[in-house]
């Protein structure tokens, strides 16, 4: 032990491999503010508006919920073609479920406080047991992931139209549509309390790291580099809550607000959106699958399967059961995002989440994830959801054509593709 | 006499028809190294894989210690403390050497988080001791040399204490003095009482490092010789003719 401490692995080391900086995280976050950027002059301002990114954080959730699942499917080697589908099914299941099943069939009074949950439970229960499914006939029945989940794509949409008969259900429950965005927020100060939460978090895990490679006698950043690294976690999640804050509730809305409580709505009083649960969903969602990558064994043989499924299965991984549960993680995120989704838009019609199987896959693979398999991130996919909702976003203010934007998108998923293989050529990184 | 470590009794397996190992017997004493030649396609390779768990055999039994054994998948295998090196190294080429190390048995933290440091650790220790060069621990395996990435695939045997070893062609993609250091670890593992299985199609390795040698030909076993009672010529014979050296069978 004591002759491999004294060598310090590399001495002279690159600046930037010294800090240990994903380059590809670097490319994303600049591809980023140029869009912001760009759009933002196009637009006058009103592109970085408090207002509009509120809105586009709310939109971006949906797709980045299931794109963190689909970096896991896409790693393995596998692909699901059916998430929109089964967005619209696990939809429709909660739709019945609050508007029709509880209350007429088990005698709930709208508005009971137990609706919410109780739909919320089956949307996600339908939608792991649908991909628990999926993964079943693709790991035992040896059925291949696209053929299962396109006939998944076009059996699900249609199964839900079955079960609403074809209506746009619509009010959904009041609890329910907190989960939408804009009707449920935190407020101004539980948003702080959460970021201040968040930062500590944030900088911990950073200690936590370091301390433990010091531990072991490994290689550290430089004192300086870390540091600088957490201030750059903690300006982000502050500067976050802040823009969420900064973007006031309506006048009108603040009245209603108050009205509903009795009172009147005080001279000059305002208060702010603060963060959406919609996105504390997507924050905790971005921990734990980020957790289960890099700190469980459940991530650990996702990505040795998707390196090498042969010697996973040799050293002893049940490789069967782990695609069972990599698409019925799957399938609970798309029940998650359902929630999400058909809160955001107060009803469930039957087209929701039309192709939202496509936006989701160009999400994670825009961000990173190599279609091969075995490599991936999911702040890559949670990136990569993001830009591509602030091209179709900034491109409808600046008043570009509908057919046009989807043409600029698909140039940019292809682009954003080459790039990527440039950058594995270039610097032989996977 | 001792207690084989492993006895692989009328081993048989079918592929679609064809019969790759047939009615096939080999065992493996303490501290003994078998080697099993024979041509691509002789059946050695699948012999083993059905030792490794990687393959279940039509018919036959496996006795390990004397005790009928039931391997039908690696886990099994790993539970007899049978370690494989395989031909193909099976390494995720995306991961890092400690990953490779301790795939399918990860080191956890008391909260049950992998530990990727304590894994690290460990496999730099091991790695000290099997092959002191090797310094390219943060990388995936895919950007490490031949003999370095032969070198992880025995590490991972090796570290979890086997008693019953299976090399297969483990000198096949190394230079000359990786060779003698893995002559040099057979050596010392013998010494530990491990049964090492082998594989090899090199003649020579199979003279210099093994006790005995099984030959096998179309899927049959051709015989099992001790490799001092035989010439080169004698293995080659077997090897080519099928046929077992005359006086020695």
């Amino acid at each position: 032990m004591a002759e491999i401490s004294q060598n310090p692995v590399q001495k002279r080391r690159g600046l930037i491999e010294s800090l240990d900086i994903d380059m590809r995280l670097v490319g994303m976050i600049g591809a980023l503010v140029l869009i912001s950027l760009a759009f933002n002059l196009a637009t006058g301002g009103a592109y970085l508006s408090p207002r509009n990114i509120f809105n586009l954080t709310i939109q971006t959730v949906s797709v980045a919920i299931m794109a963190t699942g689909m970096v896991f499917v896409i790693v393995t080697r596998n692909i699901d073609l059916s998430v929109g589908a089964l967005l619209a099914i696990c939809s429709a299941m909660m739709a019945m479920t609050q508007a029709r099943w509880l209350p007429g069939m088990l005698g709930l009074e709208l508005g009971s406080p137990l609706i919410a949950p109780l739909t919320v439970v089956v949307g996600l229960v339908t939608g792991t047991l649908i991909g628990a499914m999926n993964g079943w006939l693709v790991g035992y029945q040896l059925i291949p992931a696209f053929i299962v989940t396109l006939g998944g794509f076009l059996i699900w949409r249609f199964a839900g139209w079955y079960l609403t008969s074809g209506q746009t259900i619509a009010p959904l429950d009041q609890t329910f549509l907190l989960f939408g965005g804009a009707e449920g927020t935190l407020g101004e100060t539980w948003s702080w309390i959460l970021g201040l939460a968040l930062s500590l978090v944030a900088l911990w895990a950073i200690w936590s790291a370091r301390r433990s490679k010091l531990a072991h006698d490994f290689p550290v950043k430089p004192l300086g580099a870390e540091l600088a690294l957490a201030g750059m976690a903690v300006a982000a999640i502050l500067g976050f809550v802040a823009i969420l804050n900064a973007y006031a509730i309506p006048k009108g809305k603040l009245r209603r607000l108050f009205e509903a409580q009795g009172m009147e709505l005080p001279e000059g009083y305002s208060a702010g959106h603060g963060l959406p649960y919609s996105v504390l969903i997507l924050i905790l969602v971005a921990v734990v699958m980020t957790v289960i990558a890099r700190r469980t064994r459940l991530g650990r043989y996702i990505f040795a399967t998707g390196g090498n499924p042969d010697a996973a299965e040799l050293s002893g991984i049940n490789t069967r059961l782990l695609t069972v549960k990599v698409f019925a993680l799957m399938g609970f995120l798309c029940g998650l995002s359902a929630v999400v989704a058909s809160a955001r838009l107060q009803s469930h019609a039957n087209d929701i989440g039309t192709l939202d199987e496509l936006r989701v896959i160009a999400a994670a693979v825009i961000g990173g994830t190599a279609l091969a398999g075995g490599s991936g991130t999911i702040y890559g996919a949670i990136l990569g959801a993001l830009i591509m909702q602030s091209l179709a976003s900034g491109m409808g203010m600046v008043g570009v054509d509908s057919p046009l934007q989807n043409i600029v998108v698909g140039a940019v998923l292809v682009f954003a593709v080459w790039i990527d293989i440039q950058y594995r050529k270039r610097w032989g990184k996977t | 006499m001792t207690t084989p470590l492993v006895e692989m009794r009328d081993i048989s397996i079918a592929f679609g028809g064809v019969h790759a190992v047939d009615h096939v017997s080999v065992d493996l004493f303490p501290g003994e190294v078998v080697g099993l030649l024979g041509h691509n396609g002789a059946g050695k390779s699948t012999l083993i894989k059905i030792l490794s768990g990687a393959y279940r055999a039509d018919s036959g039994e496996i006795r390990i210690n004397g005790e009928k054994a039931e391997i039908s998948n690696p886990r099994d295998a790993r539970a007899y403390k049978i370690e494989t090196i395989y031909q193909t190294l099976a390494l995720a080429d995306n991961l890092d050497a400690a990953s490779n190390l301790f795939l399918g048995r990860e080191l956890v933290t008391p909260f049950g988080m992998v530990d990727d440091d304590a894994m690290e650790a460990e496999t730099r220790k091991i790695m000290a001791r099997l092959n002191p060069n090797f310094r390219k621990f943060n990388v995936p395996v895919s950007a490490l040399s031949g003999g370095q990435r032969q070198s992880v695939a025995i590490a991972r045997a090796v570290y979890f204490d086997a008693k019953i070893l299976i090399m297969d062609e483990p000198t096949a993609a190394l230079g000359p003095h990786e060779t003698q250091m893995v002559a040099e670890l057979i050596q010392q593992l013998k010494a530990q009482g491990i049964g090492i299985f082998l594989i090899s199609h090199d003649i020579h390795d199979v003279m210099k490092l093994c006790d005995r040698a099984s030959v096998m030909k179309n899927g049959k076993l051709v015989g099992t010789v001790n490799v001092e009672d035989v010439t080169d010529d004698d293995l080659l014979g077997m090897i080519i003719l099928g046929k077992p050296p005359a006086g020695t069978a």
